[in-house]
Parts: C-alpha cells; sequence; structure tokens
C-alpha cells in the first residue's frame, strides 16, 4: 500500500475529517450557548458542529461535548522527525550488542528540582519495570542508579561524575507552567558551564516530553508517555557504542 | 452482605503486635521535642509575624533557642521565663528572644511550674480557641445536609489560592462532599510555614494560614448556596505537620493527610522527627476533632499492589496504634488504601474487592479512606473513565467511607473544571445504580475472594510479628514498607530534634494528655 502523504481525520468514510472535542465555557445552558458552543468549534476548523451534551458544571460553567469535521490535514512530506523507536531492539539484542563495549554502562536517573513524582524514573530504571518490561536495573550490562525524587541539578551531576556515568536520565513529569522545561534546561547550563555536557548522553523523559522538544532543551534525546524500559536501553547502548568507536 | 471471613484472633493478635511496635516509639517520642513540635506552641500562644524576607517569627525564635542549645527546655519555658521578667505579651517575648536582647541563658531561670504559672492564661486561651473553632465547625455542619458514604472527595491543585476557591465551589455544585487544596510540590520539604495568601506554586497551591481560611471562606458561601456541606482537607505531613495540624485545627478543617510514617518513606524526612511531630499533630488533630487520612495507598505507587497488599494491611495496624497513643478516636482514622492492581490482570476486580471488604470489616468504625488508581492510569482518557467506574463500583459494593474519585486526566494534568464535572457524574451514578450491591450478595465460599482476604490477612501478621522483633527503626531501614529503605539518622530535618530537658516545660501538651 502506498503511503499517504496528506492526511485527515478518520470517521467513519475516506477523508470525512470527523473529531470530537470537549470543553467548559463560562456560560449557562441555553440556546445562545449552545450557539456559542458551535462556533467556538467552528473556530476550531469544525465545520457541521454538533453539540452533543450541554451540562450545568458549576454555578456559571457548562460542559459542552461536540462533534464535526475538522477542515485541517497534515502533510508528512513537511514532518522532519528522528524516529527513535525505527527499530526496536529485543533484551537479547541489547545484552549482544552490549558485550561489545566489554564493561558495563552507568547509568543515573533522577526526578530532578521539585519534582517528587518517580512514577516515569522507576518505571524505566527500576527492575520492576512497566508495561511488562523490566527496567534497566535487571539488564546485566547496566549499573544503574535511580536517585529518586527531587534531586538538584547540582546534587545529580555530582553523582554522576562520581559514579562514572555514561548517561544521565533526568524524569520531569509536573509540568505547571513549563517548570519542566525550566529544570531540565537548567541542568544542560551547569554541565556546559562545567565543561561537562559531552561527557554524558543526556537523556529527558516524561508524559509531555518528546524528543523534539529535549533536543531544543540542549539533551541527547527525549522519550514521552508509553515507553518501554527496552527503547531507552536500546538507545543507550546504541549511543554508547557510537561514543566509544568515535573516540577509540 | 458480601463479607469475607476474618479471623478475629488474629486481628487481635495484629493489634497487639501493632501496639508493642508503637509503644517502643512512643518511649522515644516521650523524650525528645523537635524544632516543629516548638514552633507550633509558639505559634498556639500567638506568636505571629514574619521577617521583611518572608522567615516567620516562630521560625526565628525557635532557631534562635536551638542555635544556643536552649531549646530542650521548650520554647514554654523561655516565654514563660520572659513574662515574669517582665515582657508585656507573649508576642513582645518572642520577638525579644528571636531578634536578639531577650536573655536565652537557663542558668538561674525560673523552675518549669513557675514558668508553667506565668503562662497559664495564655495556656487556656490556645486550648479554648481550638475548641472555639471545632465548636463553630460542628454547628455550622449541622445546619446543613451533610453526604452519604463514600463520600466524594476531589482535589483542586491551580496553584493560584483564587482559582482553587472557584474550583472548590464548582466541584460542591456538581456533588463532591470535601475539597483537598493539594500543595505545592515540595512543600513538606519546607522547615517553615510560608506566609498569606499565594498565587503561584507548582502541583499545587501553598498550605498557609490565610489559604486555609480563604478555602473555608468559599466552602461556606457554596454550603449556603447549595444547603450541602462541602467540608475541606490539607496536608498535614512534611517537616511542618504540627504546625500544619494547629493552623487547620484553628481554621476548622475537617480533615488532614497525616501520617506516621509518610514523611518517612516518600520524603526521605527522618524517622525521629517524623515520629515526635506526627504525635504533636495527632494530640492537637485529636482535640479538633479532625479526621486524618494515613497514606498506606501510596505504598502500592511503589511496590506491586498484588504481592504487597498485605504491607497495607500492616501498615494501617501501625497507623491505629500510633494515633490510639495520641487520643485519637477510631472514628478520627480515615485509614486509607487504594485501587492500584493491575487492570489487565484476571480477575483484579476480585482481588480488589477482596482488599476492600476485609479493610472494611477489620477497622468497622473508622472513616476507611479509598484511593482511585493512579499508576496503571494513561493518557487514554476514556479508557481511564472506564477504569475509575470500576473503582466506583469497588467502593460502594464494600462500604468504604471517603472516597476519592479518580480522574480520567490522571496521568495527563492536574483536573480540569471538566474532569471533576465527569468524575463526580460517574461517581454519582454508579453510587446510586449499585447502592446496595454489597448487601445483595455473598461470595462463594472457599472462592478467590475468601482465600484473598486470608491470605492478606495472614501475611499481613507475618510481616507485624518481623517489624515487632526487630523494632520499626529497623524494619523501616531494610525496606518493610513500599521498598523504601531509611536509616534512623539518615533523611532531612534529624538536626531539629532535641533530647527533652528534665525541666522541659509544653504546658500545651499536658493539656492535651490529660487522660491519657
Amino acid at each position: 500500500m502506498a503511503t499517504k502523504n496528506v492526511l485527515r481525520a478518520y470517521g467513519d468514510r475516506e477523508g470525512d475529517g470527523m473529531v470530537q472535542m470537549s470543553f467548559t465555557l463560562e456560560i449557562l445552558p441555553g440556546d445562545r450557548a449552545r450557539e456559542a458552543a458551535k462556533r467556538f468549534a467552528e473556530a476550531h476548523g469544525l465545520r457541521e458542529p454538533i453539540v452533543s451534551a450541554m451540562e450545568q458544571c458549576s454555578a456559571q460553567h457548562s460542559y459542552f461535548v461536540v462533534y464535526g469535521h475538522s477542515v485541517h490535514s497534515v502533510d508528512l512530506a513537511e514532518i522532519h522527525v528522528e524516529e527513535l523507536a525505527a527499530k526496536p531492539l529485543d533484551r537479547d539484542e541489547i545484552l549482544a550488542l552490549a558485550k561489545q563495549l566489554g564493561r558495563k554502562i552507568v547509568v543515573v536517573g533522577a526526578c530532578t528540582g521539585s519534582d517528587a513524582h518517580t512514577v516515569g524514573i522507576d518505571a524505566i530504571l527500576n527492575y520492576k519495570g512497566f508495561a511488562g518490561e523490566k527496567g534497566l536495573e535487571s539488564y546485566k550490562c547496566f549499573d544503574a542508579h535511580n536517585l529518586g525524587a527531587q534531586v538538584e541539578n547540582v546534587e545529580l551531576v555530582t553523582r554522576a561524575r562520581a559514579l562514572g556515568a555514561d548517561a544521565i536520565l533526568v524524569s520531569q513529569v509536573i509540568t505547571q507552567r513549563n517548570c519542566h522545561k525550566e529544570n531540565a534546561a537548567a541542568l544542560v547550563a551547569l554541565l556546559r558551564q562545567e565543561g561537562l555536557r559531552d561527557r554524558f548522553l543526556l537523556l529527558l523523559g516524561g508524559p509531555r516530553i518528546d524528543h523534539q522538544l529535549a533536543v531544543e532543551l540542549g539533551f541527547d534525546a527525549g522519550f514521552g508517555t508509553g515507553t518501554k524500559p527496552s527503547a531507552v536501553a536500546g538507545y543507550v547502548v546504541e549511543r554508547v557504542l557510537d561514543r566509544a568507536a568515535r573516540s577509540a | 452482605m458480601a463479607t469475607v471471613p476474618v479471623d478475629l484472633s488474629v486481628v487481635d493478635e495484629c493489634r497487639a503486635l501493632a501496639g508493642r511496635v508503637a509503644d517502643d516509639v512512643q518511649r522515644y517520642i516521650d523524650r525528645h521535642t523537635t524544632v516543629g513540635v516548638e514552633r507550633t506552641v509558639a505559634r498556639a500562644y500567638g506568636v505571629i509575624g514574619a521577617d521583611p524576607e518572608g522567615a516567620p517569627l516562630p521560625n526565628a525564635l525557635v532557631d534562635r533557642l536551638q542555635a544556643a542549645g536552649a531549646l530542650s527546655r521548650g520554647v514554654s519555658w523561655h516565654l514563660g521565663r520572659a513574662l515574669l521578667d517582665g515582657a508585656s505579651s507573649v508576642q513582645d517575648a518572642a520577638e525579644a528572644i528571636a531578634y536578639g536582647g531577650g536573655s536565652i541563658d537557663v542558668a538561674g531561670g525560673p523552675s518549669a511550674a513557675q514558668a508553667r504559672a506565668a503562662l497559664e492564661g495564655h495556656t487556656r486561651a490556645a486550648i479554648d480557641r481550638i475548641d472555639r473553632a471545632r465548636a463553630d465547625r460542628e454547628a455550622f455542619k449541622a445546619r446543613h445536609e451533610v453526604g452519604e458514604a463514600p463520600l466524594k472527595y476531589v482535589i483542586v491543585a491551580t496553584g493560584n489560592i483564587y482559582d482553587d476557591a472557584v474550583q472548590a465551589k464548582a466541584a460542591r455544585f456538581t456533588g463532591a462532599d470535601i475539597v483537598a487544596v493539594i500543595r505545592a510540590t515540595a512543600q513538606s520539604l519546607l522547615d517553615y510555614v510560608p506566609e498569606g495568601a499565594t498565587t503561584e506554586g507548582y502541583g499545587g497551591t501553598y498550605a498557609t494560614q490565610e489559604n486555609f481560611r480563604i478555602i473555608r471562606r468559599a466552602a461556606d458561601e457554596v454550603s449556603q448556596e447549595t444547603g450541602k456541606y462541602l467540608a475541606q482537607t490539607n496536608y498535614s505531613s512534611g517537616l511542618c505537620m504540627a504546625e500544619i495540624a494547629w493552623m487547620a485545627a484553628v481554621e476548622r478543617l475537617d480533615m488532614l493527610l497525616n501520617d506516621a510514617m509518610y514523611g518517612i518513606l516518600f520524603r526521605d524526612i527522618n524517622m525521629c522527627r517524623t515520629f515526635v511531630d506526627q504525635y504533636f499533630s495527632r494530640r492537637i488533630v485529636a482535640r479538633a476533632g479532625i479526621v486524618i487520612n494515613t497514606g498506606e495507598d501510596n505504598y502500592l505507587t511503589t511496590s506491586d499492589a498484588v504481592e504487597k497488599a498485605h504491607t497495607v494491611l500492616a501498615s494501617q495496624f501501625i497507623n491505629e496504634a500510633f494515633a490510639k497513643r495520641a487520643g485519637l478516636r477510631e472514628e478520627q482514622m480515615g485509614l486509607g488504601h487504594a485501587f492500584e492492581i493491575d487492570p489487565w490482570l484476571e480477575d483484579s476486580f476480585l482481588l480488589e474487592l477482596a482488599q476492600a471488604q476485609l479493610v472494611r470489616q477489620i477497622f468497622d468504625r473508622h472513616p476507611i479512606k479509598w484511593m482511585p488508581p493512579t499508576k496503571f492510569k494513561t493518557g487514554d482518557i476514556l479508557h481511564s473513565h472506564v477504569h475509575d467506574a470500576m473503582f466506583n463500583l469497588a467502593g460502594i459494593t464494600t462500604h468504604q467511607s471517603i472516597e476519592l474519585l479518580g480522574m480520567f486526566s490522571e496521568a495527563i494534568q492536574t483536573p480540569l473544571l471538566m474532569d471533576r464535572y465527569l468524575s463526580l457524574k460517574s461517581a454519582r451514578y454508579v453510587f446510586g445504580t449499585a447502592r446496595h450491591l454489597g448487601d445483595e450478595i455473598q461470595w462463594k465460599p472457599g472462592g478467590i475472594v475468601e482465600r484473598r482476604a486470608r491470605e492478606v490477612l495472614a501475611s499481613a501478621h507475618e510481616q507485624l510479628a518481623e517489624v515487632e522483633r526487630v523494632g520499626i527503626w529497623d524494619a523501616i531501614a531494610t525496606g518493610a514498607f513500599a521498598d523504601v529503605k531509611r536509616a534512623r539518622t539518615g533523611g532531612k530535618g534529624f538536626a531539629g530534634v532535641v533530647e527533652r530537658h528534665a525541666e522541659y516545660l509544653n504546658p500545651l501538651l499536658e493539656i492535651l494528655e490529660a487522660g491519657r
């Protein structure tokens, strides 16, 4: 099958553009409110919007669900994104690859700044893992250190140096007012200031992180929602081998 | 009625083991105080204000005593002594000591009895303030309709207290019974309580006395507008757990998240510090008639909910034992647990029902706090909504008391107004449609639910016996709870623990402990 280049949302028929959206507006239910919701949806590019729910949800707000035909499309030819997970490696492949290095790969991970949510870093690093896959601790080829939550950037760098880390994994879950970006950027700035940026492979993970954002912030790679430990493990092994080959 | 078999002799043994674990710690608690406890005492005596940099006067006062090695007498002794020396008020005495000038030389000072006598009127006033707030809260509540269990509890977490107030009112409007303002991330590690109303915070809004007032005012308004009472809760945990308990007591909060071990395990706060702080905080909470919510649900976010279910039950027995020793009645002990088993595991719903029913029966007078799925929530909000509905079904079937409602956007963001609306609507549906389900059915004798309940109780008993054998200090050090290991002298805040002098004075604690 030929890959299409211009994509529209597919509901029931090719090209119908069907999507649903939900939102609240500060108005009580009524005919004007319904019209307001329609126009709001139209302003988002939905043609023939149908307000399928309109319910009062506070003393002054209403909740709406609207269906409509999105006029928008995306052109794949204009999208330039590196496919990190193009050829995911399985556990045996990762271990076999890592053998070439002849030593363990040291990985240090933490939730930095004020972030207290370790669910992401735990999923990737801890033995227990995530979604049926065990974390990096379970791989013979890694020496994985999970520093836990609320680790300051300075402490993270100090520990990474002391442990002789190959890679630093940073998890940022809390995203209110973009604190995840500030925290992550501050780590990169700190490493640059100390002349250490190139010493470590730098990975960023979290529900609002993607590869492009991570690269913009000065990281080597970014991993978003649903990332499995093997994706991170495979990436780290390949890149550490690359770096070893280049410096050899 | 869908009960599970509970061997009462095993339950009695569990309580006895937990009691011995708590007694061991209580002996330590009774010989120590902390900077957090002493700051709470200062606040209760009316010490208020902060310096231009925002450092609260209670901190400046207690820090100066601590630095001089004079805190072992208790801040009360120093304030009483200053009054005997002619200070015009407790506030003047505190300022004089904090900002220099006031004597802190313990040699030649009054006896504890003399200092106690000098403070007598102030001590009475401090206790009266708690009692009055309790009476006001109970009178206001009695004039309004109160929700039916499971009470529907939702969170607001905008970071701005004024937006929080708007969202709290909206939540009551659509059926919430309890609103919690989620605290700014990392506040638990601040060794002071910020002052005033706050409009900036990551992941939540700072717990401050003024913020408590703002939410209570909004809750009072919406209770009057809708005729139904809206309760308020916040966190009494972290390095300021006792100070926050006092603020909550005088600002008419209804519930507090307050756990004897949570700070140790999940915030790496020193265990000596936490045990002493939790005791004083709970003494205040007991007097104020506040319901605590313990945090065992958190264990299942770091440990597997099938393998480690018994650690939740074991910890509930320990939290209960600590709470009893702090004077709390069972009706104030909202022991926590959660619906955190992998939803794709076959029959996981039956395992959840077994645990929920077991906890319900063992702690039959306690307002059990039931927490929603979080760990296995994904960005698929439509599926997550179904996951939450199953949680609601388990909650109503097993007669849980307080239910923190799941949010389908759990894995994405702090809840939007519409997320909370849909969550409340779904809970209202499930609670109504299955209201008497648990009364109408029986579990199959020897079936999955019964077997699971037996197994969890037996494992909890085994774990409690081990914790009692090694003591809680070593049990925590070896990762008995939540797979987290903490050392006795490690963690944050250990420097703030002080051994009490033979002439240590704390007249408030003496009254709160009356009848012990």
